[in-house]
């Protein structure tokens, strides 16, 4: 009977094994295969950005790193203290490592040192046999071989943090390979997608610990996407130079299809810096100064845009038919509104004022008179119809909308009337108006041409060009947009305009412009009576901002500008000289022939040039040693 | 002097006895060995040195024990039983003071050639004891309640003291063989009965124990059973083992991934491969077929068993050699269920293949024991 029993459990135990072994023998063997079978990934190259000519901005470089194995290195510590013989370590680096190969598997590779240089490595790469264990590394590293110049077009890459795995609905897998990096701001972060490209896959069996047995096969990824800006290098070299430390900005825009061909904020940082991992203290001095490196003021920030807004009043009020362009406006130094002094920035008067000599001579007086006319309604659609008051979708961090005040905006964010002095003030640009560089020199473009142009920064992704856009007609009338122009270019070609001085004598690169100026502070009663301070007795960051808009050539406009230096005082005096140098650089491709200045202007351009051009190649020196 | 000793005229005497050993059973002993020899080369990747040879060098040592065993008369060992039971009790004791601590358990003595589970010898001595005792006994009072309580307190001593070392699975094995042979030697089934239902109690209130202050489990040993129950519940934990070893086993299919090719095995996600789960990776690496080979030499082993025991009319031996059949089947059938799922993974080698001395040595010896009541039996 005991016997019986032991039968039967036996023929159970092979019954069991049958069906294990042949019924479910398939889904076993599955997983047995997912057990063994791992999937790596390969990170693909990201795709580079170049700038209109095919300069490379944002490359990738080898970057060297050497790692250890603790079951090839056998006593790591001797190895390390080999090691520090030809390649520098510190003590500190030395216990890190003893510390990291102590507590992760025999097997895993511990990085020694990264962003070892290429002599380092080879000096490894000699010296192998007596460094068992050690392995010179190459991996991908970004590189942004126009340092400061694109930091705030371009951004940077950093290696994945918490932030951005939420940024990303679906993370990737990707995005978990250890040190991989994403971009952060600008074009970087913003074509991320795009300079990704798509991992390979490297299927490798591992054993029950995740050692890596063998690779099984292998398949290729796809590199990112190369980048195509509508910046020139040159150029935003130039401007970058030009404006040396002033916490300022310029845009200069193609006004045939809307190109940006310089976009800068001033100062800048090195993008290098943040790749590699900035320091504490590099970062506190960036993030302290009160010139703000860090921001991409050209489109980030939004200013008054002061006497610069005045040819939108003026265009609405013609637009409304309101006024004719000959129509004159006495202007004798201030004006009454709703029991309410309103000043013009020339305390005597202009005297009578018409559209010419108010622009020009930028009489608050005249532009008073017609926002009063007109009101805020159709200053404010002019305005918007101009590219003011929102923000264009180009490739860049926190682009800022502006604002274009009206009833509706204060009645909601206020909770307040719209009174006429908010007209009176927003008519010369002050006030609630705001508006960013870009916007700035959008407007311009679209006064130069009549066209609805809107700025582009990306010019191809992979060699496929992007849309440019001519625009479309603003369907505003001719006519008054050649009054404005005219004016304008009496601005800076009459001998009483603005911004006289800073004229293009070359009669075919000659350019029409508005200076502005725009306070950062209320100008109390009592500072008034004690009589006006100047801009230069204030402390830096009470100063006006300094602005200027501007396109040439006149007669066929190519390029339209637009300077804003933060605290610099007044427009004519500080942004337009950068305008007029800004301009003819863009217009000649290069240093511009010194006739093309007053002739009492030109020993001073020519010491100017030769600095700038003493100064760039140095900074370019510093960058080719360092890269 | 027993009626062995009186009828025995032709038992044969000196080194002819060799040829009266109960050779289909030695052979089939050797085959089974030389199958643990091979896997043992596979397991460790083609290194023989590894676990192959020495365990040759043991299996080689244990055929020796063997014959020597088979060469002393049965009744020899049959006057030797209490003597061996009072050793393997001793050495059980000892064990608590002076053994070695091996996976959460105190198991092992070191006795510097080698080190000796006493718990294993406890699986011969005490059939050695239980067929004695039955021997002794008149046949008509073996069902009597007194004559019950003393097998019943051989058992439960040295059961007692496996459990608190603590080693559940032995323990269980002592107590299954223990009533084996009881029943084997004619002790009435209401008897079993009763008790398999006092234990089915024991079971409840086992469990009904588990998270109060008289726990009467260690807390690794209710997660065996929960996993053994669920293995999905912990895949990565508890469960680990018997998930790896039922892909390990299924995997292998009818003819088996080939000598070291099983991947399971090879990559170690197969805990304890070369021990208790040896029969995993055969099953792996030669399917189903080289399992149910290894089934049926081990049923062959059995069967020669049972069959020298029917031609003996000593009760002693009988009892005996049936009470080694039942211990060997005990060790290969709860290995085997518990590879493959079937019970809880609890620490049973699989017998002859499973690389380790204690179990080796033991067998043998209750091999020995068999032969020699094969070789002294009245023809």
């Amino acid at each position: 009977m005991v016997a019986g029993l032991q039968a039967g459990f036996m023929s159970l135990l092979a019954l069991r094994l049958r069906h294990m072994q042949v019924e479910q023998a398939d889904a076993f063997r599955l997983l047995a295969e997912e057990n063994r079978i791992n999937i790596r990934l390969i990170p693909p190259r990201r795709g580079r950005i170049f700038d209109r000519q095919g300069r490379l901005i944002a490359g990738n470089e080898p970057s060297y790193r050497i790692t250890v194995v603790r079951e090839d290195a056998g006593d790591v510590a001797e190895v390390l203290a080999r090691l520090a013989h030809i390649v520098p370590l510190t003590q500190d680096d030395i216990d890190r490592v003893l510390a990291e190969t102590a507590r992760s598997a025999p097997f895993l590779p511990v990085t020694v040192a990264d962003r070892v240089s290429w002599e380092d490595i080879s000096r490894v790469a000699v010296n192998a046999p007596a460094l068992p264990g050690i392995t010179p590394e190459v991996g991908q590293s970004r590189v942004y071989p126009m340092g400061h110049d694109f930091a705030h077009v371009v951004g940077y890459v950093g290696p994945v943090s918490e932030r951005d795995l939420e940024r990303y609905a679906d993370p990737a897998p990707i995005l978990r390979i250890p040190r991989f990096q994403v971009g952060k701001v600008g074009v970087e972060a913003r074509y991320e997608e795009h300079l990704r490209g798509r991992a390979g896959t490297r299927r490798v069996e591992v054993n029950a610990v995740g050692r890596v047995m063998r690779e099984l096969d292998r398949q290729e990824g796809e590199p990112g996407a190369d980048i195509q800006l509508t910046v020139d290098h040159r150029l935003q070299n130039y401007v970058r130079a030009r404006l040396g430390q002033e916490s300022a900005s310029v845009v200069v825009m193609d006004v045939a299809n809307g190109d940006l061909l310089s976009i800068v904020s001033a100062p800048s940082y090195d993008p290098n810096k943040f790749v590699r991992g900035i320091s504490v203290d590099d970062y506190a001095v960036l993030r302290d100064n009160e010139r703000r490196p860090l921001a991409s003021k050209t489109v980030q920030d939004a200013y008054p845009p002061g006497s610069t807004f005045k040819m939108v009043t003026a265009l609405a009020a013609l637009e409304a038919d309101v006024i004719t362009p000959d129509e004159t406006v006495w202007c004798p130094g201030h004006m009454e509104v709703g029991g309410r002094r309103f000043h013009c920035w020339k305390r005597v008067g202009h005297g009578h004022m018409d559209l010419e000599s108010g622009l020009r001579e930028s009489c608050d007086v005249y532009f008073y008179d017609l926002a009063l006319k007109v009101g805020i309604d159709n200053i404010a659609a002019m305005a918007r119809r101009l590219g003011l008051g929102h923000a264009f979708d180009i490739p860049m961090s926190a682009v800022a909308d502006g604002l274009i005040p009206d009833r509706e905006w204060k009645a909601r964010t206020r909770n307040a009337e719209w009174r006429i002095g908010d007209t009176v003030n927003a008519s010369i640009g002050q006030g609630y108006v705001l508006s960013s560089p870009l916007q700035l020199a959008v407007m311009t473009a679209r006064l130069a041409t009549g066209r609805d142009l809107a700025p582009r920064l990306v010019k191809s992704v992979n060699g496929v060009e992007t849309a440019p856009r001519t625009g479309a007609p603003l369907g505003l009338n001719e006519n008054h947009l050649r009054r404005i122009r005219q004016a304008m270019f009496t601005a800076t070609n009459n001998r009483r305009g603005t911004a006289y001085s800073s004229r293009i004598v070359a009669e075919a690169m000659a350019m029409a412009g508005k200076t502005g100026t725009s306070q950062v502070r209320n100008i109390t009663a009592a500072e008034r009576r004690a009589g006006v301070i100047r801009n230069e007795d204030l402390p830096w960051n009470r100063r006006d901002h300094a602005l200027f808009v501007n396109f040439a050539p006149f007669e066929a406009p190519r390029i339209a500008v637009s300077v804003v230096v933060e605290h610099g005082g007044g427009g004519s005096a500080a942004a337009a000289p950068i305008a007029r140098d800004v301009t003819l650089q863009a217009l000649y491709g290069g240093d511009p022939p010194l006739e093309a200045y007053p002739s009492a202007d030109r020993s001073r351009i020519r010491a100017q040039q030769e600095r700038l051009r003493r100064e760039r190649e140095a900074a370019e020196d510093e960058d080719r040693s360092r890269a | 002097m027993s009626y062995l000793e009186y009828t025995v005229k032709t038992v044969p005497a000196g080194p002819r006895k060799l040829l009266f050993l109960n050779w289909p059973l030695a052979v089939t002993l050797i085959a089974v060995a030389g199958i643990g020899a091979v896997m043992l080369y596979s397991v460790a990747g083609g290194d023989f040195s590894r676990w192959a040879e020495p365990q040759l060098v043991r299996f080689t040592a244990g055929f020796g024990l063997m014959l020597i065993v088979a060469m002393v008369p049965i009744w020899f060992w049959r006057n030797m039983s209490v003597l061996a039971y009072t050793i393997s009790l001793a050495l059980l004791v000892a064990v608590e003071f002076v053994g070695v601590t091996g996976m959460g358990a105190q198991r092992w003595i070191d006795l510097g050639v080698m080190r000796l589970q006493p718990s294993e010898l406890m699986k011969i001595t005490l059939v050695m004891l239980l067929a004695a005792y039955y021997d002794w006994l008149p046949v008509a009072k073996a069902s009597r309640p007194l004559w019950v309580l003393v097998p019943v307190l051989i058992v439960l001593l040295p059961t007692a003291l496996v459990l608190i070392q603590p080693d559940l699975g032995t323990a269980l094995l002592l107590l299954i063989a223990g009533g084996l042979v009881m029943f084997i030697a004619g002790v009435h089934w209401a008897y079993f009965a009763g008790v398999l239902a006092a234990g089915a109690a024991l079971v409840a209130t086992v469990f009904q124990s588990r998270g109060t202050d008289w726990q009467l489990l260690k807390d690794y040993q209710f997660r065996r059973i929960d996993t053994f129950l669920d293995p999905a519940t912990d895949p990565l934990g508890a469960g680990y083992h018997i998930t790896q070893s039922k892909i390990a086993l299924g995997s292998g299919g009818w003819t088996g991934r080939g000598l070291m090719q099983g991947t399971q095995t090879r990559l170690n996600f197969l805990p304890e491969k070369h021990t208790d789960f040896i029969f995993t990776t055969l099953a792996e690496e030669l399917g189903f077929v080289g399992g149910v080979t290894l089934l049926f030499l081990y049923a062959l082993i059995l069967a020669f068993c049972v069959i020298s025991a029917l031609q003996h009319r000593d009760r002693f031996a009988q009892i005996l050699v049936f009470g080694v059949a039942v211990t060997f089947f005990l060790f290969f059938a709860v290995n085997m269920s518990m590879v493959m799922g079937l019970a809880p993974v609890v620490g049973v080698p699989l017998p002859l293949v499973s690389y380790g001395g204690s179990a080796m040595l033991v067998l043998m010896l209750g091999f020995g024991l068999v032969q020699s009541a094969h070789v002294h039996r009245p023809r």
